[in-house]
């Protein structure tokens, strides 16, 4: 950790008082070695905030689009050309249920069979921290997009700063809320370091929305340690 | 395809659903339709315009008022027209082999069943040049009152479209709502897919590419020489006391080991003697898998005629869906499809590969058509398509019925 970001930290609880019970709440977890665990499927806040930003009428392809629920609302309420990427069976299988057409495949692999610009949007939601090559993925989906909507967990917030500081360990928070060794999350990164990589990849950033304590707004600059989750739209011609 | 049965491990057998099984479309029997004639004869891909043409099919369920919940569904290389339910009497139509079974998709097709029986109504005919009733090498020549054998015209999956387009046609339906098949049946509705756009819904793939691969190509070469070259093959003119039984049963050995996997055949039979412990030091039947080859080969020589396999292998050899509808572009073939797609590959495949199967996929997809395509993981080889069941099953009828809704 750069001296910088110990500051950030201290600012945030010096500047968030509401923070600081929370913060002193996650050491008391750390400390009784409890793990915290998710309470069945928790709201998908990015899935609202999707459907809000694709207009009536256009194409939608979603990668590592699970069981196609953000499609199938796609479908029934903007009437959206719709088509998913997957890559387990049984959640290929619930998009079919749900009549969701789903490609069964490894994002890892390209998506060799979509041609340039063919569709309106690609959303990458939740997905990019678990793909072997997120270079390879988020090239991809710009060349296949007109706009790309890609989320991800931030890595940089302070929960998990904290544990990770104050425990020495790879943190468990209720957006992250595997184990080192059992997580799907291979490829962690912070709200400053996709920011970073944009611009390394020729990336325009068109939007961005942070996920902070229940809700969602613009993202500004202190949420690399505020928000949990990011939502960015991004572009590239 | 195998018979599902013996391509089955051992106690994995699926028991039949019996006549009388809830689950069972009971007793069928075959119908026969005359689809061209003098004055009405089909154009084939080799030029010629072909007649009489008589088709056998079978029909299951009831076909709706509005017409539009009838699914065709295409068989592979030695299948029929009898793909769901029981014969009252096989031997009386020449299909002694039905005594103890019922139709060879059974478990797909019935109430209840993934092409449920009680929703759709399914049509299933044998393809030209077959020997299951439709008009083939074994039918007489009306012009010279004997059999066809090898004068029968080379025949194509897209003829086989053509004329299956005829008795849906005949059978008063303007749009499937499905067509499905697998191995040259997922063939076949590809070719539906292009042929026919807009008489169809949906089209269900399974273990099919939109070509046979050269090594494809390759174990259907040897096939057709191992009948050519038998001493009774009499360039197609033999009789059925003396059917170049040797010739086919080889064909079928070889088609056999096509079917499974590396992994399946060390599952079934690994290096197991039959019925000894030590090695014969003879050359009659030692192994278990050389055991289960002569066993497939001599079943089959009994109910399939060694002329009918020399046309539905080159039927199968010669589809090439980018040539017939793209000039050598798949791409653009594809972009002629208007329907849905399912598209099904199993992992153990090495006839039609999971990358082969992944083509059509692309193509489809590069013409931004909506495609379900589904990877399965399966030790079963080529055949999995009539043994994974269970994942099948689900998969086709959830599919059915999101294109029934729309």
């Amino acid at each position: 950790m750069s001296v910088s970001e110990y500051r950030d930290i201290l600012q945030a609880f010096l500047e968030n008082r509401p923070v600081i019970g929370e913060a002193l709440a996650a050491l008391a977890m750390l400390e009784a070695r409890g793990i915290p665990q998710e309470e069945g499927p928790r709201e998908r806040w990015d899935h609202a905030l999707i459907l809000n930003l694709i207009p009536e009428g256009a194409s939608v392809l979603d990668l590592g689009c699970g069981d196609g629920s953000l499609l199938a609302s796609l479908r029934d309420t903007k009437k959206s050309f719709i088509q998913g990427v997957e890559r387990d069976l049984e959640r290929v299988l619930q998009c079919v249920s749900r009549g969701v057409p789903v490609i069964q495949a490894d994002l890892d692999e390209g998506l060799r069979g979509f041609t340039d610009k063919s569709f309106d949007f690609v959303v990458l939601e939740e997905t990019l921290q678990t793909v072997y090559k997120p270079g390879v993925v988020v090239k991809d989906m710009t060349r296949v997009g007109r706009k790309c909507i890609v989320s991800f967990p931030n890595f940089g917030h302070w929960r998990v700063r904290l544990q990770l500081y104050a425990d020495g360990r790879m943190p468990v928070t209720p957006i992250l809320p595997y184990t080192w060794h059992s997580t799907p999350n291979i490829r962690l990164l912070t709200i400053r370091d996709f920011k970073e990589w944009c611009g390394e990849l020729g990336v325009t950033i068109e939007a961005a929305y942070a996920y902070a304590d229940g809700e969602c707004r613009p993202l500004v600059d202190i949420d690399n340690l505020l928000a949990e989750e990011a939502l960015f739209v991004i572009s590239k011609d | 395809m195998s018979d599902p049965l013996n391509a089955l491990v051992g106690k994995s057998v699926r028991k039949h659903d019996p006549p009388d099984s809830p689950r069972s479309v009971g007793y069928v029997e075959p119908h026969r339709v005359r689809l061209a004639d003098e004055n009405n004869p089909l154009p084939l891909d080799c030029g010629s315009l072909f007649f009489p043409v008589d088709v056998e099919y079978e029909v299951f369920g009831e076909l709706s008022p509005k017409r539009d919940n009838a699914i065709l569904i295409l068989h592979a290389l030695s299948g029929d027209a009898h793909v769901a339910g029981w014969y009252r009497d096989p031997e009386a139509l020449g299909r002694p082999w039905y005594k103890d079974r019922p139709g060879w998709w059974d478990s797909m097709v019935g109430p209840g069943k993934a092409f449920d029986t009680t929703k759709y109504f399914i049509i299933c005919s044998n393809v030209l040049g077959s020997c299951y009733g439709t008009t083939g090498p074994t039918s007489i020549n009306p012009a010279t009152g004997k059999p066809y054998g090898l004068t029968f015209p080379v025949v194509t999956v897209g003829d086989w479209v053509r004329l299956q387009e005829r008795l849906i046609t005949h059978l008063g339906i303007e749009k499937l709502l499905a067509v499905a098949g697998g191995s040259i049946g997922g063939q076949q509705a590809i070719e539906w897919g292009l042929a026919f756009p807009d008489r169809l819904k949906a089209s269900i793939v399974l273990a099919a590419s939109p070509s046979l691969s050269a090594q494809g190509l390759a174990f259907n070469a040897v096939a057709r020489h191992a009948i050519r070259t038998d001493p009774n093959f009499q360039d197609g003119l033999y009789d059925n006391s003396h059917a170049p039984e040797k010739g086919l049963g080889v064909a079928r050995m070889i088609g056999h080991i096509t079917y499974l996997s590396e992994i399946s055949m060390e599952r079934k039979f690994g290096r197991r003697l039959r019925n000894r412990k030590e090695p014969g030091f003879h050359f009659d039947v030692d192994f278990e898998v050389e055991s289960y080859l002569i066993h497939q080969a001599r079943s089959f020589s009994e109910r399939f005629d060694a002329n009918s396999y020399l046309y539905m292998t080159k039927a199968m050899d010669y589809y090439d869906a980018s040539l017939n509808w793209g000039d050598g572009d798949l791409t653009k073939a594809a972009s002629r499809a208007r329907c849905a797609w399912l598209v099904v590959s199993f992992t153990s495949d090495w006839l039609y590969t999971p990358a082969q199967c992944k083509e059509w996929v692309n193509a489809l997809c590069a013409n931004r058509l909506p495609v379900t395509y589904v990877n399965i993981e399966s030790s079963y080889g080529h055949d999995a398509f009539l043994l994974e069941v269970d994942t099948i099953s689900r998969l086709i009828s959830d599919f059915l019925e999101g294109v029934a809704a729309k």
